[in-house]
C-alpha cells in the first residue's frame, strides 16, 4: 500500500475505489449546528430505528448534555455548550450540535479492521458488519474522533451505519428524518457541500466570525468527511479534534521504522554471539 | 407564532427555516444588533479549549494484562527464537533448548491472551478471513500464524529429538520471523489515534525490539552454563542500555502535551521501575555474570524490566487517550504553524 493512502486513496469516490462498479452517488450528512435547537429528536430516532440499547441513565452535572459522547450505544450525540459571553443579552451563549460518525473518505477504522468486518458501502459510507466483528477493538483507538466503542455485555463494536438499511430502501436516515429544524440534512455529498458553503457565506456576512465548516474539505487529514458540520466556534469546543489525520497515512513510515528495528535486533543478537564460536 | 400569509403571489412573511442565521429571531432592534456586532471582540487566545474536559478519543478497550502482557511475551518469544538459532550455530548448547522452550511457551500464552481479549473469543478465526496490508493487526496475525507452529515445532523437536530435519527447518523459520513478531506490535499500537503511541511512532519499534532482546537475554542468562555466558552477557548489557536510551529518546521527542502521559503516576512508576531494573540487570551481568547466581539475578531483573516497559507504555497510551489536551494541543499547534 503506498504511503500516504489507506485502502481509500484520496479520492472522492470511496465506493468506486472499494470495488463498487455501479454505485449510487456518495451520500452523507450536513449537520448545520446554527439551527440546532438541542431537542435530541435525532438521538431518540436513532435509538428507536436501530434498536440501540440504553446508554446509561446518568446526569453528567456539566450541562443539559447527559449523553456525554458517541459510543457503542450512542450513535448521535447532541452537545450543549454553555459559555459565558459578556457581549450577549443573556450573559451567556448556547451552542448545540448533533455529533455523529464522520464516514471518512480515508477511514482509519476500516483500514485497521483485521477481520474485514468494517466495510465501505455502495453509498460511500462506513459500516461494521455485526455478524463478522469479533470485538478485537482495534478500530476504537484508531478513530481520531472517538466514534466507535465496544458494547458492554456483547463484546462487539458498534457505530452509526448512516441507516444503511433505510438507504438501501430509498429512505433518509432516521435522525435526519426526525430533525425538526433541518439541522441534520441528508443527501448526495456534493450537493450538501455546495449548500453548506452557501449557508457559511450567509453567516459570515451576518457577522458570525467563528462560523466554519468542519470536515467539508477533501484536502483535510481524512480526505473529507461524509458527515460534515457547520460550527459556530472552534471544533474542540464541540469535542471535535481540530485537525485529525487518519493514522494509516503514516503506516509506511511506521513499517520502515519497524523494519530497521527488526534488522537491528537480528544484527544485535548475531553481534553478541560473533567471536564466541568455540 | 407563524405569521406566514398564503397569497395568490405565493407565501409572504415566510420564516427562513433552516436558512435562518443565529440571532435573527431576537426581539431587539436591528440597530442594537449592529452595535453589538461591532463591539464583538475576538476571544482572547486561551491556552486550550475542550468540551467540558471530556476526552476526544474513545480509549482502547484492551486489557493491560492480556495486551501489554502479549507485547512482552511476543517480544520475548521472537527474540528468543533468534537467540536459539544463533546459539545453535555458534555452539552455546546450554542456551538452545531453554530459548526454544521459552519461545514456544511465550507464544502459546500469547495466543491464549489474544483470544481471551477479543469481545467474541469464539470468532477468533475471523482474523484469518482476510489479509489486510493496511491493518498491522491483520499482518501480525498472519505472521504469528506462521511463527507459532514453527516455534512450537522447534521446541518439540529439540526436547524429544524427533524429526530433526523438521526441527531444523522450524528453528530457521522461527528465527526468520522472530524479529517481525517482536517489532510489529510497535506498529500496531502506533497505528492508532492515541497521541502517546502515534506520535512516538518513529522510536516505538526501537523500544520494543530492545525490550524484546533484553527479555531474551534474560532467559538465556537464567539457563546458560558458565562457558556459554559471554555472548548472553554482551546481549544483556547492550539491549538493556538500548532499552533505556530508546525509551528516553522517545519520551523526549514528544510534544510536552503528549509526553505528560508518560509521567502520569502509573506509567511513570512502571517505567521508572523498568529503567532501574534494566540498569541493575546490566550492571549485575557485567560484574557478576560469571557466577551462576549473578546471572540468575541479572536475568530475572531484565525479564521483569522488559515486561514493565510494555505495561508502562500501555498505560501511558491509555492516559493520553483520556486526555483531551494531548489530542487537541498538538493539532491546534499544527494549525497555527
Amino acid at each position: 500500500m503506498p504511503a500516504g493512502h489507506g485502502v481509500e486513496a484520496a479520492t472522492q469516490d470511496p465506493a468506486g475505489i472499494s470495488g463498487w462498479l455501479d454505485h449510487p452517488p456518495r451520500m452523507g450528512f450536513f449537520t448545520d449546528t446554527s439551527v440546532c435547537i438541542g431537542c435530541k429528536a435525532c438521538e431518540v430516532a436513532c435509538k428507536e430505528w436501530n434498536q440501540v440499547p440504553e446508554d446509561g441513565l446518568n446526569l453528567t452535572g456539566m450541562s443539559f448534555d447527559n449523553t456525554a459522547g458517541l459510543g457503542a450505544d450512542t450513535w448521535r450525540h447532541v452537545a450543549f455548550i454553555e459559555r459565558a459571553e459578556t457581549d450577549s443579552d443573556a450573559g451567556f451563549r448556547w451552542l448545540m450540535s448533533s455529533d455523529v460518525c464522520k464516514h471518512c473518505t480515508e477511514a482509519a477504522c476500516l483500514d485497521v479492521c483485521p477481520t474485514g468486518a468494517i466495510f465501505r458501502t455502495e453509498f460511500g459510507t462506513v459500516v461494521v458488519q455485526e455478524d463478522v466483528c469479533n470485538g478485537c477493538g482495534y478500530c476504537v483507538p484508531a478513530c481520531p474522533y472517538g466514534v466507535l466503542d465496544k458494547r458492554e455485555g456483547d463484546g462487539r463494536i458498534f457505530k452509526c451505519t448512516l441507516c444503511y438499511d433505510r438507504l438501501s430502501d430509498g429512505q433518509e436516515p432516521a435522525c435526519a428524518k426526525a430533525c425538526p429544524t433541518d439541522s441534520i440534512q441528508f443527501g448526495p455529498l456534493d450537493e450538501l457541500r455546495e449548500r453548506a458553503q452557501g449557508k457559511l457565506d450567509q453567516l459570515v456576512e451576518a457577522g458570525h466570525p467563528g462560523a466554519q465548516l468542519y470536515g467539508a474539505d477533501p484536502g483535510d487529514g481524512v480526505g473529507g468527511a461524509g458527515a460534515f458540520f457547520l460550527l459556530l466556534d472552534e471544533p474542540e469546543v464541540y469535542g471535535l479534534p481540530p485537525d485529525p489525520v487518519v493514522t494509516t497515512r503514516h503506516l509506511g513510515e511506521m513499517w520502515r521504522s519497524a523494519g530497521l528495528a527488526a534488522a537491528a535486533l537480528g544484527a544485535g543478537i548475531i553481534g553478541a554471539f560473533v567471536g564466541s564460536r568455540r | 407564532m407563524n405569521q406566514t400569509r398564503i397569497t395568490t403571489e405565493g407565501l409572504t412573511n415566510a420564516r427562513p427555516g433552516r436558512e435562518a442565521p443565529p440571532g435573527s429571531g431576537r426581539p431587539t432592534g436591528s440597530a442594537d444588533r449592529e452595535r453589538r456586532r461591532g463591539s464583538r471582540r475576538r476571544r482572547p487566545a486561551e491556552a486550550f479549549r475542550s468540551y467540558y474536559g471530556l476526552p476526544v478519543l474513545n480509549p482502547p478497550v484492551w486489557e493491560a494484562r492480556e495486551i501489554a502482557g502479549y507485547f512482552f511475551l511476543g517480544g520475548l518469544a521472537g527474540a528468543s527464537s533468534v537467540v536459539a538459532a544463533i546459539a545453535q550455530r555458534t555452539g552455546q548448547r546450554s542456551v538452545v533448548a531453554p530459548a526454544k522452550v521459552a519461545a514456544a511457551g511465550a507464544v502459546t500464552l500469547s495466543l491464549a491472551a489474544l483470544v481471551k481479549d477479543l469481545g467474541r473469543p469464539t470468532r477468533a478465526l475471523n482474523m484469518l478471513r482476510v489479509l489486510k496490508p493496511t491493518s498491522p493487526m491483520s499482518v501480525g496475525t498472519w505472521v504469528l500464524s506462521c511463527y507459532a507452529p514453527a516455534a512450537i515445532g522447534a521446541a518439540g523437536s529439540e526436547l524429544t529429538g524427533l524429526l530433526p530435519a523438521v526441527g531444523a527447518t522450524a528453528t530457521g523459520v522461527a528465527a526468520a520471523l522472530g524479529p517481525a513478531v517482536a517489532s510489529y506490535t510497535a506498529v500496531l499500537i502506533s497505528d492508532t489515534a492515541v497521541p502517546a503511541w502515534h506520535d512516538a511512532r518513529r522510536e516505538m519499534p526501537a523500544v520494543f525490539v530492545s525490550s524484546a532482546a533484553s527479555a531474551a537475554a534474560g532467559v538465556g542468562l537464567l539457563a546458560c552454563r558458565d562457558s556459554d555466558a559471554i555472548p548472553l552477557r554482551r546481549l544483556a548489557i547492550g539491549s538493556a542500555a538500548a532499552e533505556i536510551v530508546a525509551e528516553q529518546v522517545m519520551e523526549r521527542r514528544l510534544d510536552p502535551a503528549v509526553a505528560k502521559a508518560y509521567h502520569e503516576p502509573k506509567p511513570e512508576k512502571l517505567l521508572r521501575a523498568s529503567r532501574t531494573l534494566s540498569a541493575f540487570g546490566a550492571a549485575v551481568a557485567l560484574l557478576a555474570g560469571h557466577h551462576r547466581v549473578g546471572r540468575r539475578v541479572a536475568g530475572t531483573a531484565l525479564i521483569a524490566a522488559s515486561a514493565l516497559t510494555r505495561f508502562g507504555i500501555f498505560h501511558a497510551g491509555m492516559a493520553s487517550a483520556r486526555d483531551p489536551e494531548a489530542t487537541i494541543g498538538p493539532q491546534r499547534a499544527r494549525l497555527a504553524s
